[in-house]
């Protein structure tokens, strides 16, 4: 894993701190132990359909565990993710395969792995608990790895040539290079889409807890179980604490992790001049004030890193001799037969899908296509009702910095409670007895997306020059001219983003909107997404994989035909260049 | 100078690239340099005449097409030679302190730390950082960032120290104080190299520094002179002898591309390949500067000129010259510039008449703007987009200059009213006249 390089001068020696130490040496034990504990549960018996007490005294634990599954799955996605995003940049030939997996693999939505990932690794570990788990934990995984990897390539491509030339002019080796040169670059860009693909992680870590396979019926203690069981037992009481303990969970991370690494990652933005304003954390402060801590970089982990670095230089610069030749070649091979390996697996796959789709029947082909539409008119009424609230909503909050101030914190608050979270919540009210979903999916849809414009409109609000605003009122525009020339073209780019991010995330929730086990029954409406949940939950291997095509194709149609159309021109026309 | 080995010298090197298209550009004509021992060796040139491709040919940055680059007299084979570059944009890394920058190279070389801590901090003392070592870049003004870089190229004690224009990022008085630095250090000794290798653009800061200047020439880049400077320093920016040798690169500089050219020419000065390259001037920038011509009497010494209008750097005054000399408005001869009638027609008339002076002049000097006017007329619908030129264009340039030559020639046709371009639709438009 990535050590963060020792930065000591950041140091600041107070002495007297010893408390801040008993603080962080009383919850590292209580890590210790939770994970001990977990981990005792893990490698036990299989216990797939635990009974979900709902107790709110139980949710700690829950909490508890649910942390745990999004911990491991965002430590293996940051693992995956650099090596994944380092062989995309580093080699040619893999990066021509590897971008468009990439790329393919964003837009199948995660719920279409779940049955192949839960058997698989079942069957794996047919008697202990950590099948299930692990399978839960990968399901995570996909949701959050690919926007990391690609973040990560896309830094390493946008490294400036001058310090590429800098780094091999002084001949760093290949791990010099990559902690003193591409870790810092991509620094940022890892930390925001962490942060995005925690939030995914919570989103579908709800729908992971808790499914049926076929007529088996899969309960992992949890967070997301409870809600889920809440939901179906029609619990209001308990619906409201489980809701109450995801909101304190995300804002205790907020706090207690992306704030001091924010702050910490501050020093590797790549600017000139130092800005003015500068993210704080309380936190921080207090883990650089640690005596302990202190104690540990420069006795341990300076040290340490320092004999690494000169054995790897040593060894870098060790003339070369008929080893390594023999070595690359190796180390090609391996290459060569990786990617024959993928390939083949590709082909194979296509051609499956191909048969499949060529042996389905005109009814199942209708069915598909009825869900298609039905979906795509519930995700085109989602992301209108967005924009139309949160285009006036974000520009009122960026250009006013009083409303700002009060409203964004609110925002991000209401923004980082998982949409799954919220779905029970907006099904009790949406629907009385007895009747169907409704228009149940496309408010559930909308409150999976409709942030991702409302912050884009907002940051792309704040953009507007303040000269332009003040043209506009000079000469008078009236409020439509105002919007028409001045608003629109100016947050124009920051919608597309909006957009483009709100209608992958809409598909994506389509599957959890269509489809809920809620008060003791199974609502469902027509649709792509309750296709593929129905055909998830009975085991319908043929109609999953179908249905998955099919979103996963228009996904990937409506990027190349309209969003890159979109974006080129927000780049060549709307840019506000300074 | 010749009785020494040299360090570094290429043989026939040349170097091009192939254009989308399968057009090779050729960058760089063969070319033949050597650097010695104890000399300051600058290279100066016109952007586009691939200055900065031949340091990193030299430094072993990049490859060249053909030809050899042999240090002390044996070619490199893959392995990076001991040397170091000092970046325009000084290339710090911002997220390591001072000292941990300028330590990197060291631990490149596998230094144990306390070794790497003394070397680093010697230098920075050497070249004025003391006190420093725990600042991030970010916190430097550009002065103390590119002294910085000098101390990080320094610590390796390299064979010859490259600077691909070191002080042009920096305002005039710090980069004359560098200037004034970086001289004592080295005529004191006290520089840990033996050979400096400067790209610049500056002509007095070639003159000011250097014991040898070359001049490139481009289209494509080519030595076109190589003298010595046998200046004692140190040197008076305004003694007759600094002043005749700076005089003279200009003339060098601003004198045709092509050599057996007369020079003040009317016919279409040529690229190598026949295309002519239309130089990135502006019509205002024509007429300001014949404007100003015509205050001096009609005619001045290009130096002169350059030094009245605190033109720092000659690259910005020559697209503009050679655009006025393009159109037939002005003729250099010797470094001098005079204006032509036509020249003085088109400054002193109302902006009407500019404007149709200007046509006139470009239709007969442009044959790109012709061509552009006469497939717009030859199409019914009087309309082409603009891909077809750039295509046109793309088989004589690369990518990003045919794109700028594009640009400028969409310029210059609107201000001429020849023809409009809707940068909506990407197309070009005959104006009816």
């Amino acid at each position: 894993m990535y050590q963060p390089p020792p930065a000591p001068s950041l140091v600041e020696e107070r002495p007297g701190t010893a408390w801040s130490d008993l603080l962080i040496l009383a919850f590292g034990l209580a890590v210790l132990y939770g994970v001990l504990t977990l981990g005792r549960s893990w490698l036990g018996p299989v216990e797939a359909s635990a009974a979900i007490s709902p107790r709110p005294g139980a949710l700690p634990g829950y909490a508890a565990y649910s942390l745990l599954r999004m911990t491991v799955a965002y430590v293996l996605s940051v693992g995956f993710a650099i090596v994944y995003g380092y062989t995309a940049a580093h080699s040619k030939k893999a990066e021509r395969l590897m971008i468009p997996v990439l790329d393919i693999m964003q837009s199948i939505p995660v719920l279409s792995f779940l049955p192949a990932v839960m058997l698989a690794m079942i069957a794996l570990f047919p008697r202990r608990q950590l099948g299930v788990e692990l399978g839960a934990i990968l399901l995570i995984f996909t949701g959050q790895v690919w926007n990391i990897a690609f973040s990560f390539y896309s830094s390493l491509r946008g490294i400036p040539s001058e310090l590429i030339e800098a780094a091999r002019i002084y001949r760093f080796n290949r791990w010099q290079r990559l902690m003193k040169l591409e870790l810092p670059f991509s620094a940022l860009g890892l930390v925001w889409n962490s942060m995005v693909s925690v939030a995914t992680g919570w989103f579908f870590l709800m729908a992971c807890e808790m499914f049926k396979l076929g007529k088996r019926d899969f309960r992992l203690p949890g967070l997301g179980s409870y809600l889920q069981a809440a939901a179906s037992a029609g619990d209001t009481r308990a619906i409201l604490w489980g809701l109450a303990a995801m909101i304190s969970l995300i804002v205790i991370i907020d706090q207690l992790v992306w704030r001091p690494v924010i702050a910490w990652a501050d020093k590797f933005k790549f600017e000139q001049v130092e800005s003015s304003a500068v993210p704080q954390s309380a936190v921080l402060g207090l883990l650089r004030r640690s005596p302990t801590l202190a104690w540990l970089r420069d006795r341990a982990v300076r040290p340490l890193g320092e004999r690494l670095a000169l054995h790897l230089a040593r060894k870098a610069r060790a003339p070369v001799e008929g080893g390594p030749g023999g070595r690359k070649a190796w180390l090609a091979w391996l290459g060569r037969a990786a990617a024959a390996a993928a390939l083949a697996g590709a082909a194979f796959g296509v051609l499956r899908v191909g048969m499949l789709l060529a042996g389905l029947t005109q009814a199942e082909i209708v069915e598909v296509l009825r869900g298609a539409g039905a979906t795509f008119l519930r995700v085109v009424c989602a992301l209108v009702i967005g924009t139309a609230w949160a285009v006036p909503a974000g520009v009122a909050i960026g250009f006013s910095p009083r409303l700002a101030r009060i409203a964004q914190p609110l925002a991000q608050i209401a923004a980082s409670v998982p949409a799954t979270a919220l779905f029970p919540v907006v099904l009790l009210l949406f629907i009385g007895k007895g009747q169907g979903l409704g228009v149940a999916p496309v408010v559930l849809i909308l409150l999976g997306t409709q942030w991702y414009i409302l912050f884009n409109v907002i940051a792309g609000a704040m953009g507007i020059p303040s000269d332009l605003r003040e043209a506009a009122r000079i000469f008078r525009f009236r409020r439509v001219d105002r919007w028409r020339r001045l608003i629109l073209p100016g947050i124009f780019p920051y919608l597309v983003t909006g957009l483009v991010t709100a209608a992958g995330g809409a598909w994506n929730a389509s599957i959890v909107a269509e489809y809920f086990h809620f008060q003791n029954r199974t609502l469902q409406t027509v649709g792509l997404g309750s296709l593929i949940a129905r055909a998830a939950d009975s085991g319908n291997f043929d109609q999953l994989i179908t249905a998955t095509v099919v979103l996963a194709a228009i996904v990937v149609l409506t990027n190349r035909l309209l969003w890159k159309r979109l974006y080129h021109l927000a780049e060549t026309r709307y840019k506000l260049e300074s | 100078m010749a009785a020494a080995e040299a360090i570094v010298e290429t043989r026939a090197v040349t170097k091009s690239y192939d254009n989308p298209e399968g057009h090779r550009i050729e960058v760089l004509a063969p070319i033949e340099l050597a650097i010695y021992p104890e000399t300051i060796v600058a290279l100066l040139g016109p952007s586009g005449s691939g200055k900065s491709t031949l340091l990193r040919i030299m430094s072993g940055l990049l490859a060249p097409s053909s030809g050899q680059v042999l240090w002390h007299g044996r070619p490199l084979d893959g392995q990076l030679p001991n040397v170091s570059i000092v970046f325009q944009n000084f290339a710090l890394f911002p997220w390591l302190t001072v000292l941990d920058n300028v330590e990197a190279p060291l631990e490149a070389q596998a230094v144990a730390e306390v070794e790497r801590h003394k070397r680093a901090l010697k230098i920075l003392d050497t070249v004025g950082l003391d006190g420093f070592e725990s600042a991030y870049p970010k916190e430097l003004s550009g002065g103390m960032k590119q002294r910085v870089g000098f101390a990080r190229a320094l610590v390796v004690e390299p064979d010859v120290l490259f600077m691909d224009e070191p002080f042009s990022a920096l305002d005039v008085l710090t980069a004359e104080n560098l200037r004034g630095e970086l001289l004592e250090l080295w005529l004191g000794k006290k520089m840990p190299t033996r050979a400096i290798f400067l790209v610049t653009h500056n002509i007095e800061e070639a003159v000011l520094l250097a014991d040898r200047t070359v001049v490139l020439g481009r289209n494509p880049g080519r030595i076109r002179a190589d003298f010595p400077v046998a200046l004692p320093f140190p040197r008076d920016r305004k003694s007759a002898r600094f002043l005749a040798l700076v005089d003279h690169i200009y003339k060098v500089l601003t004198q045709p591309d092509v050599e057996h050219a007369p020079p003040g020419r009317r016919e279409e000065p040529a690229a190598r390949d026949g295309y002519q390259r239309l130089p990135h001037a502006r019509p205002g920038g024509i007429a300001g500067l014949l404007e100003i011509l015509i205050d001096r009497g009609g005619k001045d010494d290009l130096y002169h000129l350059a030094d009245e209008l605190a033109i720092e750097e000659v690259s910005d005054l020559l697209p503009i010259i050679d655009a006025a000399s393009l159109l037939g408005f002005i003729r250099v001869q010797e470094g001098d510039v005079e204006v032509t009638p036509q020249g003085r027609a088109f400054a002193e008339a109302d902006i009407l008449t500019r404007k149709s002076l200007f046509r006139e002049a470009a239709l007969q000097h442009v044959p790109l703007l012709k061509q552009i006017a006469s497939a717009l007329r030859a199409k019914s619908d009087r309309t082409i987009p603009d891909d077809f030129f750039f295509d046109i264009l793309e088989e004589h340039f690369n990518r990003e200059e045919a794109q700028q030559q594009l640009d400028t020639a969409i310029h210059w046709g609107r201000y001429a009213e020849l023809f409009d371009y809707d940068a909506n639709s990407g197309r070009l438009h005959l104006t009816e006249s």
